[in-house]
Order: structure tokens, then sequence, then C-alpha cells
């Protein structure tokens, strides 16, 4: 077989990528353009959502220096989970951009969308079905706990994006996708060796992350029937064996296995080989087929609605004493609370978060500081917006005056903002950790095609 | 008295996911690797972490001499209380530990 070439501009699509690396790029003639527009780590506010967390200006950008580059080689380009969540309003968000660009452009596309936003009726009646599985940790689900997600969505695999590619879109504008299998469709399609069509794509999925120069941004991933060979194309980045093969450590609980849709990967007898300085040839991964396709789930609901406030404490006898300050604090306000607004205890939380002692780590804190001055953040979770403004207006005046003993001038202490506190809306959790069995791959997955 | 991270080349930490937290240690070299390895046991890190032990899961890359460490969050990420919606801090409750 020929080689089947994917170019990676960056890890993901906002972030920024170097263009004289992807012109370079260009030029070594890719087959595809694959780059990733999805991430969890900044929570679940995202999916809970359905919004982007990178801004329309920065992803409009962007785009549009990807949209130019494929045009010049009339190749497919492909993004996997739009708008940083992968639900069905999001890729019809990113279908938006892309006719607006495509009109400023005027380039004549056809785009292929893939959606994989899952209903709660549907899951529900899987749920039913024991179509469902967890995965570790467990986390419990019931009908209730369905009914209250915003959003689901399914990982779609590479059998979803080939689907896709086979219509032979110029665009492929996919929901919620793994990150590899935007890289691994292609290849694996035309015969490359499957293991490691995966483990390449799991190594190039960060964009130039697995090389010397992380903020170039771009990768070209050359695919065979034996192995892949691995390059950046930014002129001053390198790929070594060191990097290449401690990317597979990277956001990944077992640095040598990697579940997807239909089997895992197991990379313990890959080779990593230097062929000069910058390029990187890998062999050896292992596609371990599983006996039933599963699909993995993501979901988020609304956990409640928070207000925040910030106090800003410089007095020294205050600063020294804080822990036991806000222990008491806390004490006295639920107690104001259950006796003013009638609430009872679990109907609402209170937390102090201590910055300059332990605001990160919490309990796991080991180092005892001595700081000039403590920021206390106080954060009030309640079942409503309205609950929470109401606690955080009763507590102001404690959070600013409250006295350390009973003998002794009220304090004042510093607010940066009016109001104190600040409306944080609703607050999100994540609440599937499960995969689901489909017979058949795209049951749960629809394609619709159009034309600018 | 040393801290570990004056003993490594690095520490990262990061979610793997939103349920699970994974610790990368990037040893020196293999004398380091071992004896690092050899130090971080399940003990140690379930105190540290307050993390039950049969719930971490500890990885030797002997190729990158490299000591990889995985746990479930105790919280998941974007929890009420969750602290760290990265995990990217916990690298420093080890590389702060003396030994």
């Amino acid at each position: 077989m020929e080689k089947t070439k994917v170019l990676v501009p960056s890890g993901v699509l906002g972030l920024g990528f170097d263009n004289n690396a992807f012109e370079n790029g260009l030029k070594l003639s890719p087959d595809i353009i694959s780059i990733d527009g999805g991430s969890t780590d900044s929570g679940p506010f995202s999916l809970g959502t359905g919004t982007s967390k990178y801004s329309r200006s920065s992803i409009k950008s962007e785009w549009k220096r990807l949209m130019i580059g494929r045009a010049k080689l009339n190749i497919p380009l492909i993004i996997g989970s739009c708008g940083t969540c992968g639900t069905n309003n999001m890729v019809d968000w990113m279908e938006e951009i892309t006719i607006e660009i495509a009109n400023e452009l005027n380039q004549k596309l056809k785009i292929a969308k893939l959606y994989s936003e899952v209903s709660k009726k549907d899951l529900k009646k899987k749920f039913k079905n024991n179509q469902i599985y967890q995965l570790d940790p467990p986390v419990r689900l019931d009908k209730d706990k369905i009914d209250r997600m915003t959003h689901i969505v399914a990982l779609a695999g590479a059998e979803q994006i080939q689907n896709a590619i086979k219509t032979n879109a110029d665009i492929i504008l996919a929901g919620r996708t793994t990150d590899t299998a935007i890289i691994s469709a292609l290849p694996l399609m035309k015969g490359a060796n499957i293991g490691s069509s995966w483990h390449g794509a799991k190594v190039a999925e960060c964009g130039a992350l697995c090389t010397t120069e992380p903020t170039s941004g771009v990768v070209m991933i050359e695919f065979d029937k034996n192995g892949f060979v691995i390059y950046p194309t930014s002129k001053n980045a390198k790929c070594t064996p060191e990097t290449v093969s401690a990317h597979m450590l990277y956001e990944n609980a077992d640095p040598f296995i990697l579940h997807e849709p239909g089997g895992y990967m197991d990379v313990k007898k890959a080779n990593y080989k230097a062929l000069n300085k910058r390029k990187v040839q890998v062999n050896g991964a292992k596609w371990i087929k599983a006996k039933n396709y599963y699909v993995k789930l993501e979901g988020a609901r609304i956990a409640g609605y928070q207000t925040s406030s910030l106090i800003l404490i410089r007095d020294e006898r205050y600063v020294n004493n804080v822990e036991k300050w806000t222990n008491k604090l806390k004490k006295f306000l639920c107690k104001e609370i259950n006796q003013r607004m009638l609430l009872r205890s679990k109907d609402f939380n209170i937390q102090f978060r201590l910055i300059g002692k332990n605001a990160t780590l919490g309990s796991l804190e080991k180092k005892k500081s001595n700081p000039n001055e403590v920021g206390v953040l106080c954060i009030i979770t309640a079942q409503t917006q309205e609950i929470s403004i109401e606690v955080s207006k009763l507590i102001n005046p404690f959070l600013l005056h409250y006295p350390l003993t009973k003998n002794e001038e009220l304090p004042t202490f510093a607010f940066p903002f009016s109001p104190v506190h600040a409306d944080r809306g609703a607050l999100f959790e994540f609440g599937l950790n499960h995969k689901l069995k489909l017979n058949d791959p795209m049951s749960i997955f629809k394609i619709k095609l159009s034309q600018t | 008295m040393k801290t570990i991270g004056s003993l490594v080349r690095n520490i990262r930490s990061k979610n793997a996911g939103p349920y699970w937290v994974t610790i990368d240690v990037f040893c020196k070299n293999k004398k380091s690797f071992l004896e690092i390895s050899n130090k971080l046991n399940k003990d140690l890190l379930s105190k540290a972490f307050k993390i039950k032990k049969n719930k971490i899961k500890t990885f030797q890359i002997d190729n990158l001499n490299v000591f990889k460490i995985s746990f479930p969050r105790s919280l998941v990420q974007g929890h009420m209380e969750d602290r760290d919606m990265h995990g990217a801090q916990y690298s420093l409750i080890l590389s702060e530990m003396n030994v």
C-alpha cells in the first residue's frame, strides 16, 4: 500500500499553531487534515451548556487558515468534538462558521456533519435494556439521573468517521469523537497497520506536544502496513524516540493501553527508532478487537446554582487565625441562615477557600505558610440562583465585620468588588462514566450533508 | 533531607478524563528511577493523596525512566468541592515531599 499522510495542525482548534509550520506541512502533500475541537479539561460546563470554551473569533480565524490550506490541495479537512463538547448544536455552530468563511473566500464546499448526541429517551431505553455498562470508577445511574442531564454525547470512533469520509465531503464537522479517531480513520480505511494507526493517532492527538517544541503545533504522520513515521513540520522542532514514546503517558491513566470503540490498543511491545534528528519510526503496537462494540458516554447535569464572594484580610491577627475565624464564622452563619431563611442545612452549602493558605490542595496541603494577607473565597451553592443570592446577601455583613472574639471592636475587611457577590450561574456536574453497547456502530450517530 | 522534586527531572500531573488523575515522575537516570520507584510505594502514596491503597495503580516505564501513578479522583472533576479542575497541582504534593 501507499502511505497515508495525516497532517495535524494543533492539539485543539483555538489553541493556535505556527503558520509557517502549517504551510510546510501542506507542501508535504497530506491526504487529510485532522484537528480536534474538544476537551473535558475545563470541566463539565461546556457539555452542560452545549457551548464552546474557546472564543468564536479564535475558532474562526484558525479555521479560516485551515480552510484556505485545504482548498489549495483539495483534500478533506476534519474536526472532531466541535465546540469543545461535541453536542449537536455545536456541530451546527461550526457549520455556521464554515459557511461564513466559505462565503468570504468564495469556496464551494460539500460539508458532512456527524452528530453524536444521545437523547434522554434513547438512553433511558438502553439503560432499561441493560445496554449501558459502568466503567471504573463506578458512577451510579438511574432514570431520574438521566432525566436531569442537559446533554449526553457518545464518543464516535473510526467507523463513524469513515462513513463521513466516504461521503467525499470537503469538510467533516464531527460531534463528540475520541481524540484519536479523527486521525486513525483514514489510514485504517486504506489498510494501514491497525495497532499502529491507533498508536500514531494517540501520539499526534495533541499536535506538537510530542515534539521538542510544543507551541509550534503542527505534526505530520505517515502510516503504512508496518507502522508509522512522525515528525514536526516546524523547522526548529524535533521528534525523538523519547518525546514520541513519552506521549503515551499524557492524560492517560494506563501508559500502555488505550481503549477505543471496538477494542483496545497495547503498545507494550512498540519499537521507536530515530530515522534522523527529527523523524521517528514506530511499529509494534497491537490492536485487540473486542467481542462487542462499545462507545463511551459523557453526560452533564445541573448540580445547583452558585454565588461567590471574595474578602481580603490583611490584619495580621486575623491572618494568623484565619482558620479559626472561618470555622467560627461558618458555624454562626449556618445558624443564622437556618433561622432567618428557614433553610435546612442540606439545602445550601457554604465553602471558604483560604487563598494564600491551602485553597489549591485543601486537606492535602502539607506546607505551613505565613502570608502577609489571605484571600477568603466564599462559595455558596443552593438549589436555585435566588436562594444562592439571598444566602450571599444574608452573610455579607458578617463576612465584612465578624469579630474573632466577643469583646473586641468590630473588624472591617477589604472587599474588591461591588456588589460583593458574583452570580456564578448553574453549577454543572459530570454524571456518566459508562459505555454503551451497539450492534450497529452507526445506530445512534447521524450523518447529514450540506452544500455551500 | 531532600525533596523528591530535587531528585528527579520533572513531575507533572493531569486528569486522565474527568474521573482519574495521573502523575508522571520523570527520573534523571536508571539509578534514580529504581530508587524513586522503590520509595513511592502504595502506603506512602495512599497517605499523601488520601486515596485507598487498592485504588492506586503504578507503572514503571523502563525505557523512559518514568514512574507513573494513577488513581480515581476523590471528587470528580468539576464537583462542587473540587479545587483543581485540571488536576495539575497534585504533582506538587510529590515534588515537595521529603525523602
